[in-house]
């Protein structure tokens, strides 16, 4: 099980997938949105999105987790 | 926040989220009256070219330091201002003349315009909203995202389509009217040094530009805003392909960021002459032959990010140390320990390079910046330092696409 960490402070513009999809490495699972700038964020490992911790319009801290994959 | 700190009197508008203070036109206006402001400037962003703000402000009785209402509404519309500047004599990008409301229109629309093009939003600009589209399938692929993207960001889903014209530079006049009917240009700036079609480097004048392309440019800058009537500070943006044609781009019905090279090479306060056109006085200068321009400045926006990958790096400003040189203009918007918030625009600060020869004024800069030293926060000076020793910089021969191939050799760290 892997988290998807936010890599900067920001709002969470979109939300890509969902709980219970598969992911490969390197897809952008979710978008950012920090300093009027989209910033991609991809899942490190492939595997099945088990948790979703945010919504869209959230706002984030670096190192919050966005996200669960389990491989 | 230093500019804060300079401020005679300062109020907090609301929360840190613009849509919690900056964007919030009836708390400003509101404000406004309350501590009896005759007029408000709206900056660059924001509020600025926002019609309904200025018709607020103007109800309240409270002067707007820009042009009226109805022609920043006109401007704000690109598919409008097209027409409006076809109809002038102002050369545009082939494209589309209203809205494409589907993708099947698109389709239909495109073959006669020929690929590349791009995709736009009607209401965005700086940069924003648009996206170059190879073919047929990159079409389809971004239709229903950049519509969406524009509604998000303007409230307004309108987008139509535009050549992609390739090896171009992006030249941009500014231009100044009055409410007696003078209307006058500044001269031009070269901001063709750009990442993700936002500016990074902006130099006054152009290099590489003959001089009677550098006329006409002016010349239509001038058409462009008398066709609108155009009152206090513009800036009249051009695309200029290789064979020296030029388009209409779009115009920015506000000061820019950039003022900043103008103001050198002209002598003038542009912030001044705004001012002074909004308390109904003539422009300062409306002699055009007597606007000429003298030395050469270079403008360079610092970024809160990596060097690398252009992304943004939030944090607080541990260092903030300029170093020392003579006929450098530093307009920052930090000090030392200050924190760089994800709310806004990365840009910390504008450095201004000022020198009688380009060649002088990029020597200047090259010691300038090595000697800037910031920590605790990433910045793009590291990648200014190699680029401008680059053959393409130097030579003044740079297009809007030369980021696409520059990389910073070594990871800078400073």
């Amino acid at each position: 099980m892997a988290a998807v960490k936010s890599t900067m402070a920001g709002t969470v513009f979109t939300v890509n997938v969902a709980v219970g999809e598969e992911v490969s490495v390197g897809q952008v699972v979710l978008v950012l949105e920090s300093m009027k700038m989209e910033i991609p964020i991809e899942a490190d490992i492939a595997g099945k999105v088990s948790a979703i911790n945010v919504q869209v319009g959230d706002f984030v801290n670096e190192e919050d987790t966005l996200l669960t994959i389990e491989s | 926040m230093p500019f804060v700190k300079e401020a005679d009197e300062a109020f907090l508008l609301g929360n840190a989220p613009v849509k919690e203070s900056y964007l919030k036109a009836d708390d400003i206006v509101q404000l406004a009256v309350q501590t009896g402001a005759d007029a408000i400037h709206p900056g660059y962003g924001l509020l600025s070219e926002k019609a309904d703000f200025v018709r607020k402000i103007e109800k309240a009785g409270i002067r707007f330091i820009g042009p009226d209402a109805a022609t920043i509404e006109k401007m704000g519309d690109k598919i409008g201002s097209r027409v409006t500047m076809q109809q002038a004599g102002v050369p545009v990008i082939p494209g589309t003349d209203k809205g494409v409301g589907t993708l099947e229109e698109a389709l239909q629309s495109a073959p006669s315009i020929g690929y590349p093009l791009m995709l736009k939003a009607s209401a965005g600009g700086g940069g924003i909203g648009m996206v170059r589209c190879e073919n047929e399938q990159a079409l389809s692929q971004h239709f229903n995202s950049v519509k969406a993207r524009a509604k998000a960001y303007f409230g307004d889903d309108v987008v139509f389509l535009e050549k992609f014209i390739a090896d171009a530079r992006h030249i941009e006049v500014q231009i100044f009217g009055d409410h007696y009917g003078n209307i006058v240009h500044l001269h031009e700036r070269n901001c063709s040094v750009q990442r993700r079609n936002q500016k990074v480097i902006e130099e006054a004048p152009s290099p590489r530009l003959a001089d009677d392309v550098r006329g006409r440019l002016h010349e239509a800058a001038v058409r462009a805003a008398k066709a609108v009537n155009y009152k206090n500070a513009g800036t009249v943006e051009f695309i200029v392909d290789e064979n020296d044609e030029f388009y209409f781009l779009e115009m920015n019905t506000r000061l820019q960021v950039e003022h900043p090279v103008t103001e050198k090479v002209m002598g003038y306060d542009l912030v001044e002459w705004q001012i002074e056109v909004a308390k109904g006085n003539q422009l300062p200068e409306s002699d055009q032959s007597k606007m000429g321009v003298n030395g050469h400045a270079i403008e360079y926006r610092i970024y809160a990010e990596d060097p690398v990958k252009f992304l943004p790096s939030p944090g607080i400003i541990q260092r903030l140390d300029w170093g020392q040189l003579d006929d450098v203009r530093i307009d920052s918007g930090y000090v030392e320990g200050g924190r760089v918030t994800p709310f806004y625009d990365p840009l910390i600060a504008k450095v201004i390079v000022y020198a009688s020869t380009r060649e002088e004024a990029i020597d200047k800069s090259r010691e300038f910046l090595t000697n800037v030293k910031v920590e605790g926060i990433k910045t793009n000076v590291p990648f200014f330092n190699q680029f401008i020793q680059t053959d393409e910089f130097i030579s003044g021969k740079y297009t809007t696409n030369v980021l696409n191939h520059f990389q910073l050799t070594a990871k800078g760290e400073i």
